[in-house]
């Protein structure tokens, strides 16, 4: 009887890409709990909006280039992204705002170039980015944490806030508030302790600004999570906290009206903690090898905190990783690992080994 | 205790290795006919010294060699040699290969023999042609001729023995089993490889902590000894040559070299039981310990097999269930290869027959995208980027391959097998490595053309040049001839001219005969650059630097490249 000839090696581990994506999903678990808690409904319903637009749109492309629906849909890449613009977006901006953010990750930034491991740039950070130039003032407007509400106002409840969503109702008064980030940009003149004082977001924080803080904690445990089960390495998200921790420490400036803020503020602020272990760990527009993450992810910290302190915008993640995303080939070229029997590591461009 | 250093990267795969183990090694009943290669190592293959009808006795040399390259082949039992033909052998390839058949008489019957029992009073000199006499190869990976090893030409003294007891490949226990039950024969091999060496400063056993039993007896019986058993954690590959010299020693086999150039030599726990068996009882060697096993097989056990035996005789005996076989593998799951068919014989460097279930090694999903995650990165132990090789084999960029050192990948599968998205990565650097490997002849070749064109174009000239000399002397002369003699010669009409060179095209055009005959001797002559080629490669392979060694692969390859083309053309011709 004849045998298949099938090359090696023969068998596998059980790990596979759809897995990987629903461990990442999982993960997010603790940042989206703490994002319902302290800002209501709104990203809840931005998961669901981001989702099935998503979802329809990648299937919708697949069947257009001819690919196996299901088989491309089972790698779960679509919903990651889905998932991960939701969380990052302002809850309760209007639905259409999410549609065309999903529509923009999964059509333009991920489908036409080639779908999945092709994508040059982070799908869930260009929809993000679209969406905050066109739209800033949707984007910019967030809503206040649960303990700094006014007296006898509340988050609005499931279906106020699909009314919010959908039908565009506006929300109470006092709803809506400032970010520490938006803090910091639009203060100046005051010393942070001042700012402190006189701000609610941090005279009533735990350690970093109301809600914020916990919002943070949320996706570093998650962070984490992926961290042990191997999904990514430390290198990149180490060297991005690290260099913004860096940054905020050597311009801190002993708290003075000039000072962009301490580092707990930044690190805990924000989408920090979220970029951190969420957007800049995305494999496939990220650089390879471990030595090149610690560049890619200094190099998203630095932009961050240079965004932040001395740009227009409050917040820079999605920047930062964009810009970043455009540097990664280069630093892949010049962050080869030193392969075994090789005195040197060498430059992918070389022609032939230096000796 | 030595101090170990640990690979980076590496695997682990289930083991599964104690099924293997429940029993000591078996035999099987002596199989009806035996099947056995001419060419089972690297170098060129011998020539064949039996014909069809001959009786041949165990041990008896099947082939005329006595060379370093040219390893010779042995009866593996006594009986009648009933054909010498192509048949399908175990290579990756799934060529057939000539092999010499004999039918055996059950009477398993010696050729006579005698080793010698104090090998020290003995120049090591001797002991490798004894050992190359007895045709010992490599018995765990390539098939390198182990006299060659053994004698290492570059002028750095051997220091360091290391006895490769790693066995890191699941399933495969034939090293385990033969370390407890052969420990003795073990034992005296390497002393006797210590002797041939000079008695090296390091003599050390490197072995897997996931055999407890075999390094128990190692120490109990090399008590007094200066070999020294280094037990390290269990990882996939640690067994690769140049992993097990960097877990040992923490030096590594610089790229493209030998273990030689760090003043190495590494054998494995075969090959040492072969050299004891070549020179204490002078046996060639003509069979080997290999494992059987796998869920399709209701057996798993190691035997002690003779070599030419058809793996079909193997199965048989240990309840092979050949609907429940998902693949058939020669090795282990991580390195071997699959089989097609279960005529191929065992050779010596069969160390596992792997038939396994449907549930044990389902087929091979298909291949997602590669999303880049790295997890092959962390696993290779050679420190490359499996996703960029991939990526750039993919987009056929020779140079980017090389510039991520993709020579240095020693197939080890550690990055197909965490992949999650299943690539066969392993596959896509075998052929990537193959058009390389082809770019690089084509190169040469052409070189070679534009030398033989620049060569030729340089002797035209001259050669113009001196029939212009000619012409104008010529001319001179006439002039002379002229003004004595009036006379007008008669120069040769059109028609004659014609008819000249209709002439020369006629004779131009051979006969078929001719041509055949002209093609047989191409072919012969092809046949024996090719077999040059081949003896040049193994010299180079064991003496000579990188760059001889890819030029002579190089000149080998295009040495096969004409002889397939010649006999091409020859059976396009007879067609
Ligand atoms: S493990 Fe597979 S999917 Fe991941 S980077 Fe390597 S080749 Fe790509
Ligand atoms: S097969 Fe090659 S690339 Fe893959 S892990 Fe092994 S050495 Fe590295």
């Amino acid at each position: 009887m004849a045998f298949k000839q099938i090359s090696s090696p023969h068998g596998h581990n059980p790990q596979n890409t759809g897995w990987i994506m629903q461990l990442v999903l999982l993960s997010t678990v603790p940042g989206f709990l703490a994002l319902s808690y302290q800002f209501g409904w709104g990203s809840f319903i931005n998961l669901i909006v981001a989702v099935v637009t998503s979802l329809t749109a990648e299937t919708a492309i697949l069947a257009c280039r001819n690919r196996p629906i299901a088989f491309y849909l089972k790698d779960y890449s679509a919903v990651v992204t889905a998932v991960l613009l939701a969380l990052a977006l302002p809850p309760l901006v209007p639905w259409w705002v999410v549609v065309v953010g999903s529509l923009f990750s999964i059509v333009i930034a991920k489908q036409l170039y080639g779908g999945l491991g092709y994508n040059p740039f982070n799908p869930a950070m260009v929809g993000y980015v679209v969406l905050l130039i066109s739209f800033p003032i949707e984007m910019t407007t967030w809503i206040t944490p649960l303990s700094l509400l006014p007296d006898g106002v509340s988050h609005p409840g499931l279906w106020e806030s699909m009314s919010i969503v959908f039908a565009g109702s506006a929300p109470v008064d006092g709803v809506t508030g400032a970010t520490p980030l938006d803090i910091f940009k639009h203060s100046s003149g005051l010393v942070v302790d001042q700012i402190y004082q006189n701000e609610a977001l941090f005279s009533q924080a735990s350690f970093a600004g109301v809600g914020w803080e916990w919002v943070n904690v949320g996706f570093l445990i998650g962070g984490l999570i992926l961290l042990k089960t191997g999904v990514f390495t430390w290198h990149g998200p180490l060297a991005m906290l690290g260099t913004l921790a860096l940054m905020s420490i050597l311009f801190w400036d002993g708290g003075s009206s000039e000072s962009p803020g301490s580092p707990i503020m930044h690190l805990f602020s924000g989408a920090s903690m979220m970029g951190a272990f969420f957007i800049l760990t995305d494999p496939v527009s990220s650089a390879v090898s471990n030595r090149g993450r610690l560049i890619y992810g200094a190099l998203i910290g630095l932009l961050v905190y240079v965004i932040r302190a001395w740009g227009n915008y409050p917040d820079a993640i999605a920047f930062a990783v964009l810009l970043a995303n455009f540097a990664a080939p280069f630093i892949d070229n010049y962050t080869l690992p030193r392969t075994y029997g090789h005195t040197d590591r060498r430059k992918a461009t070389e022609k032939q080994e230096e000796k | 205790m030595s101090r170990i250093w640990e690979i980076p990267g590496g695997v682990h795969p289930p083991e599964n290795k104690q099924q293997s183990m429940t029993r000591s090694i078996g035999h099987l009943p002596l199989p009806a006919t035996l099947v056995i290669p001419l060419h089972q190592h690297i170098g060129a293959p011998a020539k064949v010294a039996v014909t069809v009808g001959q009786t041949v006795l165990k041990g008896q040399k099947l082939t005329d060699a006595s060379n370093l390259n040219n390893l010779p082949v042995h009866a593996s039992s006594s009986g009648t040699v009933i054909a010498i033909d192509d048949k399908p052998v175990a290579h990756p390839s799934g060529l057939n290969a000539l092999c010499v058949t004999i039918a055996t008489d059950g009477k398993d019957q010696w050729i006579e023999h005698a080793g010698i029992s104090d090998f020290r009073q003995c120049d090591p000199h001797n002991l490798l042609q004894m050992i190359t006499e007895a045709g010992i190869a490599g018995m765990g990976g390539a098939g390198f001729p182990a006299a060659i090893k053994l004698s290492p030409s570059n002028d750095k003294p051997v220091d360091t023995f290391i006895i490769n007891a790693t066995e890191c490949e699941p399933y495969i226990t034939a090293d385990d089993a033969a370390m407890q039950e052969k420990t003795q024969d073990l034992i005296q091999g390497i002393e006797i490889v210590g002797h041939i060496l000079n008695n090296p400063s390091r003599v050390l056993v490197g072995i897997e902590n996931n055999k407890p039993q075999a390094i128990v007896a190692l120490r109990s019986h090399i008590k007094e000894r200066s070999i020294e058993v280094v037990s390290f954690p269990t990882k996939y590959p640690s067994g690769g040559e140049k992993q097990l010299i960097y877990i040992l020693t923490g030096r590594e086999v610089p790229s493209g070299g030998l273990p030689s150039d760090l003043g190495m030599v590494c054998l494995n726990i075969g090959t040492l039981i072969a050299i004891k068996r070549a020179i204490i009882d002078g046996e060639p060697l003509i069979s080997r310990i290999t494992t059987v096993t796998g869920e399709a097989c209701g057996v798993n056990r190691n035997y002690d097999v003779l070599i030419g035996t058809p793996i079909s005789h193997l199965l048989a005996h240990n309840e092979f269930d050949e609907r429940n076989c998902s693949r058939l593998i020669m090795g282990g799951p991580m390195m071997g290869f699959s089989l097609t068919s279960t005529e191929v014989p065992v050779v010596k460097t069969t160390n596992c027959i792997l038939a396994s279930s449907y549930s044990e090694i389902p087929s091979d999903l298909p291949a997602q995208a590669c999303i880049r995650c790295g997890l092959c990165a962390e696993v290779c132990p050679a420190s490359l980027l499996p996703q960029q090789l991939f990526w750039y084999a993919q987009a056929k960029d020779q140079e980017r391959l090389e510039a991520h050192n993709l020579f240095d990948c020693i197939e080890c599968g550690a990055c197909s097998y965490v992949c999650p998205s299943n690539i066969p990565l392993v596959q896509h650097y075998r052929s990537s490595k193959g058009e390389i490997r082809k770019a690089n002849i084509d190169k040469i070749d052409s070189d070679n053309a534009r030398q033989r064109f620049e060569f030729r174009k340089l002797r035209l000239e001259q050669a113009d040049e001196q029939r212009q000399v000619k012409r104008e002397a010529r001319r001179l002369a006439t002039e002379q001839a002229r003004a004595t003699n009036s006379t007008v010669q008669s120069g040769s009409s059109a028609a004659d001219i014609i008819a000249a060179a209709q002439q020369r095209a006629m004779t131009k055009q051979s006969t078929p005969e001719q041509q055949k005959a002209k093609f047989e001797r191409a072919l012969l002559a092809a046949q024996s650059r090719l077999e040059e080629a081949e003896n040049r490669l193994t010299e180079a392979t064991a003496h000579g630097t990188a760059e001889q060694q890819a030029r002579c692969s190089a000149s080998l390859e295009s040495a096969r490249q004409k002889v397939d083309q010649t006999q091409n053309r020859l059976k396009e011709l007879s067609d």
